[in-house]
């Protein structure tokens, strides 16, 4: 890794920093719930899942930066850009509502990140390789807890069903997003970078119903709905997410402590 | 002075984990390769988790070690292959977490599910297997917290990945 790293094209930055943004922005909205959890062990669960997926956003925002070759470091990256260009997908971005809603947007997400690192073990990008095999050991962790909560929740308590229930009816639309190609995710898989999301499709659906049905909960109808995150298009949530994790690096530029 | 390649393992065997003070980075597997060239030693460790926050402080323990030994300059640099594994504790250095009162890793069961029935942990105290978990995750990122509900004593479980 100590090799001068080179973009073998131009989409290359674009798709790392996609999956960057994915683990920086839901690790900024988990931390929120920092001394916020329903008890004192969900909250330790959902911000060291935080932590991780920050840990995940540092070596891929490193990364991007030195495939870019301008100069830009993880700090710049996380904190210098504006919200249109940040990539990850909307579902990231969502606000964290109530728990059962925090647990099925975290679920749906580490899932799909699930088959995407095993794919990514066979980049031709050595150093995401590396990532993508270090993340996945995390990310096995962070499915089964989260699994286990919504089934717990969903084949609870009619009220922790019901909350279940409307956490999946709300969010199952902004998933269609994650399995979606466009030409940056054809050029990188063409340039063997890593896979397209569409043929992470199958694994991931196969998975998270796997777990709906266990929790008992009902699939909403499907529906043409698709966000835009990925493309730099963000629901309104985005730019409160921003404000709060940029603002004191912007109030303060170069500060160290 | 140059170190001898002996001599620079040794004090890295002395230098605790930040988080697990009872075992030493080179038990835990974290440092994978140390080179001498004239002068310089360096050292090349990976991380437990990647977002493990105890990495810089390792850093620091291991450059101040080295030169308190005589080290005339230290390079430390992180790799990411191969990924940490809990499978790298060697018997005795499990049998020693295990001393400590924290239950060491167990071997990871193929496939991901629901964890709906969670595994009974053997209890470092008293080896009782009725023990429950109290909570997934723990106060760092490689652990997780339990009870004997025999000794009724809470203990950590070093989590297997």
């Amino acid at each position: 890794m100590n090799a001068p790293i080179a973009a073998l094209n131009p989409a290359h930055v674009s798709y790392v920093l996609r999956i960057a943004d994915g683990s920086l922005i839901l690790a900024q909205r988990l931390s929120e719930c920092c001394g916020h959890g329903p008890a004192l062990e969900p909250d330790i669960a959902l911000t060291n899942i935080a932590l991780d997926l920050l840990g995940q956003a540092r070596l891929l925002l490193s990364h991007a930066g030195a495939l870019e070759g301008q100069g830009r470091d993880e700090d710049a990256l996380a904190y210098w850009r504006d919200a249109s260009q940040f990539h990850n997908p909307t579902l990231c971005e969502l606000p964290n509502g109530d728990f059962a809603q925090i647990c099925l947007r975290t679920f749906f997400y580490v899932a799909w990140q699930a088959q995407l690192w095993t794919a990514l073990s066979a980049s031709k990008d050595a150093a995401l390789a590396a990532i993508a095999e270090k993340s996945s050991k995390e990310t096995r962790y962070h499915c089964e807890h989260l699994a286990g909560w919504v089934v717990r929740l969903g084949d609870g308590t009619a009220d922790s069903h019901a909350r279940m229930q409307r956490a999946l009816n709300y969010l199952l639309p902004y998933t269609n997003e994650l399995c979606v190609d466009d030409d940056i995710d054809l050029a990188a898989a063409a340039a063997g970078i890593g896979p397209l999301p569409s043929s992470l499709n199958d694994a991931w659906t196969a998975q998270v119903q796997a777990v709906l049905a266990e929790a008992t909960l009902s699939l909403p109808a499907s529906t043409p709905f698709r966000s835009s995150g990925r493309r730099g298009q963000h629901s309104e949530a985005m730019d409160y997410v921003l404000a709060e994790m940029q603002s004191v690096a912007r109030a303060h530029p170069g500060a160290q402590w | 002075m140059t170190l001898a390649l002996d001599t620079v393992w040794q004090v890295l065997a002395g230098v605790p984990d930040p988080e697990l003070p009872a075992i030493s980075i080179t038990e835990l597997g974290i440092v994978r390769e140390v080179n001498i060239n004239d002068d310089v030693v360096r050292v090349t460790v990976t991380p437990t988790y990647g977002g493990c926050p105890a990495t810089d402080v390792i850093r620091e323990d291991i450059h101040t070690a080295l030169m308190a030994a005589g080290a005339r300059e230290v390079e430390i640099s992180i790799t990411l292959v191969p990924a940490w594994s809990t499978d790298w504790l060697s018997d005795d250095t499990k049998a020693k977490l295990k001393r400590h009162g924290i239950a060491p890793p167990g071997t990871l069961a193929p496939g991901v599910k629901p964890l709906t029935f969670h595994p009974r942990i053997r209890c470092p105290r008293c080896d009782s297997t009725r023990t429950e978990e109290i909570s997934a995750f723990g106060a760092t990122a490689c652990k997780a917290l339990h009870r004997c509900l025999a000794c009724l004593e809470p203990f950590e479980y070093f989590k297997p990945i």
